[in-house]
Parts: structure tokens; C-alpha cells; sequence
């Protein structure tokens, strides 16, 4: 394994993404292989791919880097961490760099913010997710005219019974809204 | 053998085929799911992509609740089963985070010793802990003659899989052989179905739909056997969405792993959630499986 090979000192952009990731400090060991783009299924899409995205990282450009699509267009998938032969996490730096850009409403061209915040609203009030609250929340404020091609195909989840029209709630919610608090005060994982 | 179960949101309600077949299947190998008392939703991808300390908080509160005389927790859906499995590494790798989350639970008067708990996907647990003699005992239909492609997606293969390769894994396609079906190459097997793209940019989600069915077709497969709650709504709920984007016909059934396994052990296909898919299963396992007759 190579040690550093990413500039250190000059980015405080890189400082800020070591702190905001756990296991984050493994970029400076990127070698700029480019492994992770091209087995990136959105890569071709992207308009930095990883590799790119931590070349900028390192030179500081944080600006372009926040308002770019390279992190919406990342699914998680992890073939780049699989296969990234220095083992940095890039699925993890990307959702950093999600976060960050939430943070600073950075972002550009994207609605899966506002999916996320649908999504995770709904879970801090009843502990479970409800689809057809998240659909219909989410499509009507974001999307509205995709919604109506979402009809037949919500019809046809309905009439089979894979969509509830109620949501589910835990029984001790109060228990998970106190620990969901007391993770805001606290404030990220950062020591 | 008792696990402790998190079946996880999808599966109460739209892959609620997969939890009833999930449920049939483990009763009759003698597998004892004991579902997790009042657990809560996972986050998904979406609590990661906001603030990581509640993502870790709101995900370890599940490993929290598994009775203390239980030692593994199985999950059927893939995001589940990788965050429940990402928090406990993520905890054991870092004592520091590990005190952090610690301390969100303690607000819910909960504790969670990283480590206690192991995370198991339900395919591992089949192929390993009850393993091919037993499978192959309990087979009174054999699939022979089916066509299945072995679609695994992305996150129970990586990055936590080390019991099977993570861009050409096997224990699905053995699994399928062990009950007699024809278990056709899918070269696409491991690779991504767009998650939650399908809500963002439909094109960029379409055109990975249209990749696994397209690669299942060239293979003739007769079906395609999914093992994640998202892979299988993507793949099924969309595909005629996919066809008039794409100009397409295809017309592949996509149904879970576990209602093939509880076809090959004679369970009654009602009971394992047939007819809940949209591109309807039952007309091609009619077609395929003669004797002895199936059990409708």
C-alpha cells in the first residue's frame, strides 16, 4: 500500500473532508488511478468523476466541487470501494460531500436532497417509512408532473396490496425521537 | 437455530412477499426468526446523506433492542442488512464514535456493545448454516427445466460480503442448482438496479433497468430471482415504464429468491406472495413445473 500521495497541507478543503468522514483520511492515498469512474455504472453521467472530485479535493476547490452532480449521481453501489486498490471509502466521502452541500444548500440541479429530508422527516415522526407519504410528499412539492406518469404504476402497487394508505408507527417513538435529539445536539461525528 | 429477524419497512407492506415467503420458508427449514420487539426504519441511504451521527444513532437502536440471549440478527432487505452491518464495523473500528452513539442511545436509556450482535443476510444464513444436504432434502418440486437468473444488486455483496465474491457471487446461483433449477450466466449479476435514482433522474435509473433485463433475456432466463426489496421494485413496478422509454417488450418476471426456494419445497404459492408482482410469475412456473402438480 502507498502512503500519502495526495498534497496534504495546502487543501483545507481536504482537512475538512478527513474530519467529516470516518475512515475520510484514506483519500491522501489516492493514486489517481481512475479505478473508481470507470466502474462507476453513473460515471459517464458525472460531471467530475471520483477520481477528479479528489484531485479537486486536494487543490482546494471546494466551491466547484459542492456544486457539482458527481455525489447525486452516486447510488451506493460500491463497486469503486471494492475495487479501489487503496481502500479509501469513497461511497462514504461522497455521502460527506452530500452532507456538506446540504449543509450550505450548495447543491445544484438535484431533487435527491429533498427526497432525503421527505424521507427522513417521515421516519422521525413514526419510525418507519411510509411510501405513499413519501411519494406524494416529495412529487407533489418537487416533481409535480412526473407524478401524474407515477398514477398507473401506483394503481397497479395498490390493487396487489404492496402500498398502504396508512402509515405504521412504533410503539415507543418518544425512545427514538430522544435518541434522534440528543444525535443533533451532539452535532456529526467528528471527536 | 434462532436469529433475532429485522425485516426492515419494505417488507411490511410493498415486498410483503418477500417477508411472508421469507417467514414460510424458515419455518419449514426449522430457522426461528424472532422479530426485533419495535424496531425502526433504517434510514435507507437517506439519513447518511444528512447527518451521519443520527443515521449510526437511529440504525444502532435496532442492534440495541436484539435479546440479549440472541447473538445474530438476520435482515432480507440488502439496505437493512448493510446499514445494521456498517454501524456495528463503524462502532468496532472506532471506540470514540462507538462512545457517541452510545451516548444518543443512552437518551433512550438503550447501550449496544459494538460487536455483540453479528449481521447476517438470510441467503448466507440458508447456504451456510442449513447448507445443501438439508435444502436438498426438503425439495419435492425440483426446478428442473426453469430458467432463473441469479440477480444479487449491489449491497449484499459489497463492501461487508466476505463470504462471497463481490462482482461474480455464487451462493444464490448454488442454491438454485441445489433445488434443481437451471441457473443461467448473468454477467450483470452484482451490478446496480439505480436504488433511488428511479426518483431523481429516470433516465440514468431506466437505462440500469434495462441492462439486467436485457443481459437476462440474451441468457433466455425465465425469470429473474432478486434478493433485495429495491432490485425487485425497480426491476418489476418499472418495467413497462422502461419499455416506452425504451421502445422494449420485455415481459420477465422478477420475484425473491425465498418464493422459488418455497415453490421447490411444495409450499402453497398463496402463502409465499405470488401475485403480488406486477409482471405476474405464475404463468411461466405453470408452464415450466409439470410433476408433481403445483400446489395453487
Amino acid at each position: 500500500m502507498v502512503g500519502t500521495t495526495l498534497e496534504l497541507r495546502g487543501s483545507p478543503f481536504l482537512h475538512e473532508i478527513i474530519q467529516e468522514v470516518p475512515g475520510g483520511e484514506r483519500i491522501v492515498r489516492c493514486l489517481q488511478c481512475g479505478t473508481c469512474g470507470g466502474s462507476c455504472p453513473n460515471g459517464a453521467d458525472m460531471q467530475y468523476t471520483p477520481r477528479t472530485i479528489f484531485a479537486m479535493i486536494a487543490a482546494n476547490e471546494r466551491e466547484k466541487v459542492l456544486k457539482a452532480n458527481t455525489m447525486w449521481f452516486c447510488v451506493s453501489c460500491y463497486f469503486c470501494v471494492s475495487r479501489c486498490p487503496q481502500k479509501i471509502p469513497i461511497t462514504d466521502i461522497m455521502y460527506g460531500l452530500k452532507r456538506i452541500a446540504i449543509r450550505e444548500r450548495a447543491y445544484q440541479d438535484t431533487d435527491a436532497p429533498a427526497l432525503a429530508k421527505t424521507f427522513t422527516d417521515l421516519l422521525d415522526k413514526y419510525g418507519r417509512s411510509f411510501e405513499l407519504g413519501l411519494a406524494s410528499r416529495y412529487y407533489l412539492f418537487n416533481r409535480p408532473v412526473a407524478m401524474l406518469k407515477m398514477g398507473p404504476m401506483g394503481l397497479s402497487m395498490f390493487t396487489r396490496g404492496r402500498m398502504s394508505l396508512v402509515p405504521t408507527k412504533i410503539k415507543n417513538i418518544e425512545q427514538l425521537q430522544s435518541i434522534i435529539r440528543k444525535a443533533r445536539e451532539l452535532g456529526g461525528t467528528r471527536p | 437455530m434462532k436469529y433475532a429477524y429485522y425485516p426492515g419497512c419494505s417488507l411490511e407492506c410493498s415486498s410483503a412477499a418477500y417477508d411472508m415467503s421469507v417467514r414460510a420458508v424458515a419455518d419449514l427449514l426449522g430457522i426461528e426468526l424472532r422479530e426485533i420487539d419495535d424496531w425502526n426504519c433504517c434510514g435507507a441511504t437517506e439519513y447518511f446523506s444528512q447527518d451521519e451521527l443520527t443515521a449510526c444513532a437511529v440504525i444502532a437502536r435496532n442492534l440495541a433492542l436484539v435479546e440479549p440471549q440472541l447473538d445474530q440478527v438476520v435482515a432480507p432487505c440488502a439496505a437493512c442488512y448493510l446499514n445494521l452491518k456498517k454501524v456495528d464495523n463503524l462502532m468496532q473500528e472506532n471506540p470514540a464514535l462507538a462512545d457517541k452513539i452510545n451516548q444518543c442511545l443512552a437518551a433512550g436509556r438503550l447501550h449496544y456493545d459494538a460487536g455483540r450482535v453479528r449481521v447476517r443476510h438470510l441467503l448466507d444464513l440458508i447456504h451456510t448454516d442449513i447448507g445443501e444436504e438439508a435444502i436438498k432434502d426438503k425439495v419435492v418440486q425440483p426446478l428442473t427445466g426453469l430458467r432463473v437468473a441469479c440477480y444479487y444488486g449491489c449491497q449484499i455483496v459489497r463492501p461487508y460480503n466476505g463470504s462471497d465474491n463481490p462482482e461474480q457471487p455464487v451462493k444464490l446461483d448454488q442454491l438454485m442448482t441445489w433445488v434443481g433449477a437451471e441457473v443461467v450466466d448473468f454477467p450483470v449479476k452484482a451490478h446496480c438496479c439505480g436504488g433511488h435514482m428511479t426518483q431523481i433522474s429516470e433516465p440514468q435509473a431506466f437505462e440500469l433497468i434495462r441492462r439486467l433485463l436485457h443481459n437476462a433475456q440474451e441468457y433466455r432466463a425465465d425469470l429473474i430471482l432478486c434478493m433485495c426489496p429495491m432490485c425487485q421494485l425497480n426491476l418489476d413496478a418499472y418495467q413497462n415504464r422502461v419499455n416506452s422509454f425504451f421502445g422494449t417488450n420485455y415481459q420477465i418476471p422478477i420475484i425473491f429468491f425465498t418464493q422459488l426456494l418455497g415453490v421447490a419445497f411444495g409450499l402453497d404459492w398463496k402463502k409465499l406472495g405470488f401475485g403480488k408482482e406486477i409482471v405476474a410469475a405464475e404463468p411461466v412456473l405453470r408452464k415450466k413445473l409439470t410433476a408433481p402438480a403445483a400446489t395453487a
